[in-house]
């Protein structure tokens, strides 16, 4: 077990370290500098400032000062707003998006496991007919539409819940609702053909000749091997609901890290470009570890620990 | 004899986009306590519809029970409530399914769907539900049984595996066990073993067991009597030496030549020619008349009624008319 986990730490810090080299390759083979803009400044200036930053160094040169950074986790301060460091950028934004990713990462998997059991069940009912039609449109709508949609009709018409911001509960509702539906969608739908699988299984028959009640049948028997799937791609959807929190953030003016993200991306500031993609993608990678865990610990067939032998 | 189980009349259908499929077509047989009774059969003659209809556990919809009973000490299961069975199942009658590899559920240790059955219908602590697995381990003869409670199933092999459903379907004491083909997955040597662990088992606990299978060498084995089936009927019911010695159905004669023998190694089979009756509207007369060699005019138009040889034996052919009998043994005598 300890050696999987060190074998996978080390494949995560190369991962990591692909990431953070592309992102700087792209970062300067884009053209413009967070330094010149219309606003015409003075050559000295430009150059002091420059040599403030590194910017005048050799690509080698600021690409070992930026690995240098990640490695202390110190970035520095923001280009734009110098009076910020990237670390209080990640620190405000971070505990926001965590929070509208998590919720909704919570909201999808519950209700999406909910939903496709229940149509797996009532198979080929009318409950099960709802339940996929809803799923069909949760996965063709984009949840940006979604979000405009639901602003329209529910804050701005109805004025049930508030527009924006993020500062209740009630300001949550829409921004989650407009990310979760679309992989709620998705692990209904995968919830709901692998249940269906899975019930035909002789271990089900053989469950159902011991006479056990359909409850414990369901969720003894059935929903552990069902989830299999729907583990093996959560990896995809939580980095769908990652990208997803930048543009959700943007409709709902949430103050997440997803805004400096944009911003700093539209403005070349490098410190920032780097602290946040090294701050996502680090996040990210760590989850789909955890992900990989967790399959190792649904299905004893796959052998984290070298344990017990074929007999 | 103690009749513990009495079929009559059963009837299964399913219903399916291309018509209904009769798969059980009016069966009757019983069960004496202790005994065990083979069904054999070609594939798809409803020998697996008939043993999901005892358990009641044929799939509905598309399939049903469209009329007929079965007796089960005096209870007809066919009219008790969903609920009802489920206090039936697994302790009054158990069920071993073909292939040990799938009746196993991969994600639970060997001792959790051992003991479930257990728990779930005997008010009993956990200790009690181990010792009791422990118990069934070694009667089913799995070698460090403590250790192997909490494995998974895929750290067994297949043989041992199949003893796992077995001690699972017998936890409860059933006093019926319904065995689906349960050798027809297992590598020869491992057949021998699992055969040989139902005649002990029976031995050990008095367990009635009805024993599906397509191998007459299985049956050979472990059977007290022997019941033919054929396109969703029973056609030929009788003692083991009675079939085995005696058959007079046609259909069993050409069964028992297809049977390989030790002792004629290297001869050629004689499989039946032709193919079983189309389920979906199956002849009137009897199914087997367009591969018997000695089909009659009126085996197309008229079921043969049942003919008792004795207590045991019967036989469902127009062979055993009389008019027919004096025939044959008037050409037999030209
Ligand atoms: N769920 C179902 N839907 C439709 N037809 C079915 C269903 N289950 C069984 N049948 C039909 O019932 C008939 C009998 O099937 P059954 O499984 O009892 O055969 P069997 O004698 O057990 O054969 P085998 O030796 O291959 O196991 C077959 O013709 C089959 O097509
Ligand atoms: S009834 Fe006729 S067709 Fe059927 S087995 Fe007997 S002789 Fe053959
Ligand atoms: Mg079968």
């Amino acid at each position: 077990m300890l050696k999987y986990i060190l074998k996978r730490l080390l494949i995560m810090a190369v991962t990591l370290w692909i990431i953070v080299t592309l992102t700087f390759v792209l970062m300067v083979s884009i053209p413009g500098s967070p330094l010149n803009e219309e606003r015409g400044t003075n050559e000295t200036v430009q150059k002091n400032l420059e040599a403030h930053y590194n910017l005048d160094e050799p690509y080698h040169i600021q690409y070992l000062l930026y690995l240098k950074s990640i490695v202390t986790l110190d970035f520095g301060p923001s280009i734009k707003q110098p009076n910020q460091t990237v670390n209080d950028l990640l620190g405000r934004g971070f505990p926001i998006s965590f929070e509208l990713g998590i919720v909704t990462i919570l909201v999808a998997v519950f209700s999406g496991i909910i939903l496709g059991i229940v149509a797996a069940l009532k198979h080929n009912g009318i409950i099960d007919y709802m339940a996929m039609s809803l799923a069909v449109l949760g996965i063709s709508i984009p949840n940006f539409v979604l979000a405009t949609l639901l602003i329209q009709q529910l804050a701005v018409k109805y004025e049930i819940f508030p527009v924006a911001t993020w500062s209740s509960p009630a300001h949550m509702v829409l921004p989650i609702i407009a990310l979760a539906t679309g992989p709620m969608a998705i692990i209904a739908r995968l919830t709901r053909s692998t249940m269906l699988e899975v019930l035909t299984q002789d271990y089900i028959k053989m469950a159902r000749a011991k006479g056990l009640s359909p409850w414990k049948i369901v969720f003894k028997h059935a929903l552990k091997n069902a989830l299999m799937p729907v583990v093996t791609i959560m990896g995809t959807l939580l980095a769908g609901i990652l990208t997803g929190t930048f543009v959700i953030e943007k409709i709902f003016a949430i103050p997440g890290m997803g805004k400096y993200f944009v911003e700093s991306i539209n403005q070349r500031d490098y410190p920032v470009i780097m602290g946040t993609t090294v701050f996502y993608s680090a996040f990210l990678i760590f989850m789909l570890f955890l992900v990989d865990i967790a399959y190792g610990i649904l299905d004893p067939r796959i052998k984290i620990h070298k344990k017990g032998g074929e007999s | 004899m103690e009749k513990i189980l009495d079929v009559k009349d059963l009837h299964v259908t399913f219903t399916t986009y291309g018509g209904t499929v009769k798969a059980v077509r009016g069966v009757n047989f019983h069960l004496n306590k202790g005994e065990t009774l083979a069904i054999v059969g070609e594939s798809g003659c409803g020998k697996s519809v008939t043993s999901n209809a005892i358990m009641r556990l044929i799939p509905d919809p598309p399939g049903k029970i469209s009329n007929g009973s079965i007796h089960f000490h005096g209870k007809d299961l066919v009219r008790l409530s969903e609920k009802q069975m489920r206090n039936i199942r697994g302790v009054d009658i158990s069920m071993i399914f073909q292939d040990p590899m799938t009746a196993l559920n991969p994600t639970l240790t060997i001792g959790t769907q051992l003991m479930e059955g257990l728990r779930q219908h005997k008010k009993i602590t956990g200790e009690e539900a181990k010792q009791k697995a422990l118990e069934m381990m070694n009667l089913v003869g799995i070698p460090n049984p403590e250790e192997r409670l909490k494995q998974y199933p895929h750290q067994f092999s297949g043989g041992m595996r199949q003893r796992i459903v077995i001690a699972m379907a017998l936890i409860c004491e059933p006093e019926l066990l319904i065995a689906d083909e349960p050798t027809t997955a297992l590598d020869v040597t491992i057949q021998a073993q699992i055969l040989e662990l139902f005649n002990r088992i029976q031995e050990a606990t008095g367990v009635s067991i009805i024993l599906i299978t397509h191998d007459l060498g299985v049956v050979a084995k472990i059977a007290d009597r022997i019941a033919v089936m054929y396109a969703g009927k029973i056609i030929e019911v009788g003692t083991k030496r009675e079939i085995f010695y005696q058959a007079q159905h046609p259909y069993t004669k050409g069964l028992l030549k297809s049977v390989p023998r030790l002792d004629l190694q290297g001869e050629k089979l004689t499989p039946i020619d032709g193919t079983p009756p189309d389920l979906f509207s199956p002849p009137v007369g009897c199914p087997f008349t367009a591969r018997c060699p000695f089909a009659m005019e009126v085996c197309d138009k008229v079921y043969p009624g049942t003919t008792e040889l004795s207590d045991a034996h019967k036989v469902d052919c127009w062979l055993q008319d009389e008019r027919a009998k004096q025939l044959l043994a008037s050409t037999a005598n030209n």
